[in-house]
């Protein structure tokens, strides 16, 4: 009989061996494509994202000349408004190439350089007047279409289709003269949107999701750690309070559209908040991360052994002071992985914020919570539907940043877990 | 905990009035409306909030329909000033704007664009005509039998004309919530519907049993909605040299490395061929300012007087440079007159 069910035994482990031996590999499998996906991801983004943080400059000799440029007194700054700028750098573009002399081509050759350029003349005369009439060599950011071609020309898979075979002659010249270059891209990081990849930045979005963000720290946390604190340690056990929880739990389970949808209804419609600003963002992602933050809040406070709070009230503390000064500071790391979680939620959301104007075209770099803003996402989702091929490097780069800010505030969270978790 | 609950009422106080301060003034220009005129509007906003040192107009995109929603529902600074749009006004907006209080209007035409109908380049060249398409597309097809409708049979495009290719029909566009797919249906398969005579006196009529017919297009596979996204559109043409795509010239323009625009009726679109309206599938575009704005929020004016200006959309502006076809020479200048002598809509427009 026992001999019969070793056999029994015998038998039936290798069957639950091999189940075992399955259920690793299936996990593994797992992993490995999970992993996969997200190398996958990277490698795909950062190498047409990489482009982006150089951009294609042109060398040129530029003289500050204003008659060129149709300003007769340089003291008065009303003739800077209609001065024509870009002359600047077309004169000296001309000089460069003396043979050039009909329009069209000097149309195509003017166009080399970006359209921008002008205002960066502008301000950097406004700023320091003394450069007039002086000479400088400067290095002068090319048009998006010269950049495409550069960057596509130095990979050996040149994409010329926007350039005339003249353009793509002048800038064989440049390079032999080695008056043409990859440079750092300051751009990229000092301007917000534009129309003009070449000009185009992510200071004004980066600036937006600041403001955006902050205000809906200061709004959901303050408000998410109370109600949190109220239901887990003073609210009475009934109904009312089971039916909440099971409310609030919902509520994190909603789609982030359905706040945008709230937001529009009840605070642009009903109480005239303008479209477009962070205040309004921040309001609409602060209801979208409050559930969640009370949760994991909940989630802290309950971790807190009730010893801690047995001891506080045995010598005499009220409630409210063993919650204030020792069940708040022990429950407070479990909170603040919470918040930077939902936090990091609301950094990447776009659904609720196109519903209150925030997906939008905005140029300059807000100043404050009420000026119209953008946030990072909004502008990645911006780039990827626009026409011009430049912006497609500038996407890529634009979610490196993305996932860099997102990966550093998960980072924190863990460290702050890591770091200042106490275990019972 | 008294002292909490006070703290978190004044902070909501102070909040309060912070929002409501703001709300009585508006220093930018708001722009909503459609994502087709939104490239053009958005170099304009930014050439003019450049070179003027004032505050640059926020732009949205939210399609005509949408637009014309936000624009019509008041006067005052929590409404749009500037609508885009990728069609003419309706009738019915119109009269929603003036029921709103939105009485006077200025009506701005600045351009025209093509839609295109492409496949990626190493693809065959196709000559389309217009009641290809709807042959192609529509849900329901006539038969030879006058009168009589029939759930569209054809699979292949050489079963709809002889001369084109035996390829499977596939073509990706916008979906129905595009203004792109508006009016492709519009200038596209009612281009093609009108060619059967008994459809075209329809029209007379029962109008909207024609545009039913006119309009609808199929659902079983044979077309194939590829989201907004027309960059998207471009790169699955990429991959797959059989299928067609349906999207604005700008798109063409900037990707004809790896797509070519089919020709419609012999002409391909080419700017000088949309500029003159021999290409077909093209259609006007347009945006309307609040006149009562005007004054109220600063810089409407300037903008006015950018977006008019010749170096903005004239031959060589540069919003040719971005893919938008000018009007021709007359009508731009009477355009620009007519916009800077602020004249607003009479509501006798020849509106649908």
């Amino acid at each position: 009989m026992s001999k019969d069910n070793r056999a029994l035994i015998k038998q039936s482990l290798k069957r639950r061996n091999r189940a075992e031996r399955n259920f690793q590999w299936f996990g593994k499998l797992g992993v490995a494509l999970g992993l996969a996906a997200v190398v996958l991801l990277f490698v795909d983004i950062i190498s047409k994202g990489s482009g982006a943080f150089r951009a294609t400059y042109i060398q040129l000799e530029i003289e500050y000349d204003p008659e060129a440029i149709g300003i007769l007194n340089v003291n008065d700054t009303e003739e800077f408004i209609f001065a024509n700028w870009q002359n600047l750098a077309k004169k000296s573009l001309r000089d460069l190439f003396p043979e050039v002399t009909k329009r069209g081509e000097r149309r195509k050759l003017n166009n080399l350089v970006s359209e921008g350029s002008g205002f960066d003349f502008r301000d950097q005369l406004t700023q320091n007047p003394s450069l007039w009439g002086t000479k400088e060599t400067l290095w002068i950011l090319a048009d998006d279409d010269i950049d495409t071609y550069y960057k596509s020309w130095l990979d050996d898979d040149p994409f010329s289709a926007r350039l005339t075979s003249e353009q793509i002659k002048w800038i064989d010249q440049l390079h032999n003269d080695d008056l043409i270059a990859l440079k750092f891209n300051t751009k990229f990081f000092e301007r917000g949107d534009s129309r003009e990849p070449e000009q185009a930045g992510i200071k004004g979005a980066l600036i937006g999701s600041f403001f955006t963000l902050i205000l809906t720290l200061l709004m959901s946390f303050p408000m998410g750690v109370t109600a949190a604190i109220y239901l887990e340690e003073f609210a009475p056990k009934n109904k009312w309070t089971d039916l909440i929880e099971v409310n609030i739990n919902n509520l994190a389970a909603v789609p982030s559209i359905i706040f945008g949808l709230l937001g529009l209804a009840i605070f642009i419609n009903f109480f005239g908040i303008p479209r477009s600003i962070p205040v309004l963002g921040a309001i609409v992602l602060a209801l979208m991360t409050l559930p969640t933050i009370i949760i994991t809040s909940r989630a802290a406070i309950k971790s807190v052994p009730p010893s801690i709070r047995e001891a506080a009230l045995g010598v005499g503390a009220s409630k409210f002071q063993t919650t204030l000064h020792h069940v708040l500071p022990l429950s407070l790391p479990g909170m603040l992985t919470g918040a930077i979680i939902g936090m990091a939620r609301a950094l990447g959301e776009t659904a609720p914020l196109l519903m209150i104007g925030m997906v939008a075209f905005i140029v300059d770099i807000p100043g404050g919570f009420t000026d119209p803003a953008t946030v990072l996402p909004v502008q990645i989702f911006l780039w990827i539907d626009s026409p011009e091929r430049a912006f497609v490097e500038k996407t890529s780069a634009a979610i490196i940043i993305l996932l860099s800010f997102l990966m550093v505030m998960n980072f924190v969270a863990v460290y702050l877990r890591k770091r200042l978790e106490r275990r019972w | 905990m008294r002292s909490i609950m006070s703290i978190l009422s004044v902070f909501s106080i102070l909040l309060s009035a912070l929002l409501s301060s703001y709300a009585m003034s508006r220093d930018g220009i708001q722009v909503v409306g459609s994502s087709t005129v939104y490239p053009f509007s958005t170099v304009v906003a930014e050439r003019y909030g450049r070179s003027s040192g004032s505050l640059t107009p926020t732009i949205e995109s939210t399609g005509s329909g949408g637009g014309m929603k936000l624009f019509c529902s008041g006067v005052g600074v929590n409404h749009p000033d500037i609508t885009n749009s990728s069609r003419r006004m309706k009738k019915s907006e119109f009269e929603r704007c003036m029921e709103n209080g939105v009485e006077e209007i200025i009506e701005v035409q600045i351009g025209y664009d093509g839609i295109v109908i492409a496949n990626a380049v190493e693809a065959a060249d196709l000559n389309i005509s217009r009641k290809d398409l709807f042959l192609a597309l529509a849900e329901m097809v006539p038969t030879d039998k006058e009168g009589e409708l029939i759930e569209n049979p054809y699979t292949s495009w050489k079963e709809v004309n002889s001369d084109l290719p035996d390829l499977e029909i596939e073509v990706l566009g916008p979906p129905p919530t595009s203004g792109t797919r508006d009016a492709f249906a519009e200038l596209g398969l009612e281009g093609g519907c009108k060619t059967f005579d008994w459809i075209a006196k329809l029209k007379k009529t029962d109008k909207n049993a024609y545009k039913q017919i006119c309009h609808t297009v199929r659902e079983d596979g044979h077309y194939v909605e590829a989201g907004e996204n027309d960059n998207l559109i471009v790169q699955k043409l990429n991959a797959n040299p059989d299928a067609l795509g349906i999207f604005g010239f700008s798109f063409l323009d900037q990707n004809a490395d790896k797509v070519k625009g089919s020709k419609i009726e012999s002409i391909s679109p080419t700017f000088d061929s949309i500029a003159d309206k021999s290409y077909s599938i093209s259609r006007p575009l347009y945006f309307y300012v609040k006149k009562a704005h005007i004054g109220v929020v600063p810089g409407i004016k300037g903008f006015l007087r950018e977006f008019t200006s010749e170096r903005a959309w004239g031959e060589d502006g540069y919003l040719a440079d971005k893919g938008m076809i000018p009007l021709p020479e007359e009508e731009r200048f009477l355009a620009a007159k007519n916009t800077r002598s602020l004249t607003a809509m009479t509501g006798k427009e020849p509106l649908q």
